[in-house]
């Protein structure tokens, strides 16, 4: 085990990490779940035309992933007070099998009198942050 | 033709309701990899403490593209171009998760609305209610609309 459980957290302590594979399949998927048909996310045609390098993902199936490494970490979703994040980089998704890698990390910033942390995650691909200020504001187990 | 900034303070009226089911739930984690048992199972929601199957945190997207998305773009004075429009950032603070069997409205207000180096940045806030008026999530969102160069 990687990582320090909720109950025993302080600052600077680290989550368990995690790496996620999206494909052409997901994104479709994640499409008909969010209701969000935007062609950039499945129509390479559509994407070229609007000048993006590819397919990309929904910037919002990105934040969800990386929010499981919250939730994972937590056990009770319940316990996520405030959850944000700035979408600063595409997440380019080929048409083959593989997909693209996102990789997760997060760290705890802040431990508060309250009760509350909070939790910085960090969400890359091809090396590069596609999330900026990812960040949750959760509640600690008493 | 830019965002006109007197939008700021602006809200759209109450949206219809909009019913929180299980299966729709289930599917939403599903599509995320999300294999946690609260999003699935009434009876690990009800050991954790929940009356059924809570969602996902970033579920509310669907009511916010379903709901705030549409009614911006029918606003045919406010002018947006969706063809130009990207999601900037999102945020959410909850009062509770949403759960299977919330009826839930909102309510689209435009915060503020700048032009900056040919982009329109729009920043909304969105209040989450159910049908009988309980705060559940604010998301705030900013979407931006790039310029024609």
């Amino acid at each position: 085990m990687s990582g320090t459980g909720p109950a025993e957290v302080a600052a600077g302590s680290a989550l368990p990490p995690m790496s996620v594979r999206v494909t052409r399949a997901d994104l479709v998927r994640y499409a008909g779940a969010a209701l969000d048909f935007n062609p950039i996310h499945w129509n390479e045609k559509t994407a070229d035309e609007v000048g993006l390098p590819g397919v990309i993902a929904h910037g919002m199936l990105t934040m969800a992933i990386a929010g499981r490494l919250v939730t994972d970490w937590l056990g009770d979703p319940g316990a996520l007070l405030e959850y944000g994040a700035r979408f600063i980089r595409p997440v380019v998704v080929p048409n083959d099998e593989t997909g693209a890698l996102v990789e997760l990390s997060g760290k705890i910033r802040e431990v508060r009198e309250d009760g509350t942390a909070r939790v910085d995650v960090t969400a890359t691909f091809e090396g590069k942050a596609v999330l900026g200020k990812a960040v949750a504001i959760v509640r600690l187990p008493a | 033709m830019p965002l006109d900034p007197a939008y700021a303070g602006h809200a759209y009226p109450r949206s219809e309701v909009y019913e929180v089911g299980r299966a729709k739930i289930r599917e939403f984690a599903e599509a995320i990899g999300d294999a946690n048992p609260v999003y699935r199972d009434p009876e690990a929601a009800a050991a954790a403490g929940y009356p059924d199957v809570i969602a996902p945190p970033t579920f509310p997207v669907l009511l916010f593209g379903k709901f705030s998305i549409a009614a911006l773009v029918e606003d045919e004075a406010l002018g947006l171009d969706y063809g130009r429009m990207v999601h900037g950032d999102m945020s959410f603070a909850y009062q509770r998760p949403v759960r299977a069997g919330d009826r839930l409205t909102l309510v689209t207000h435009i915060e503020s609305v700048m032009n900056r180096a040919g982009n329109d940045f729009l920043n909304l806030r969105v209040d989450v209610d159910t049908d009988d008026d309980e705060r559940v999530v604010v998301a705030r969102a900013q979407l931006v609309v790039r310029g024609e160069q």
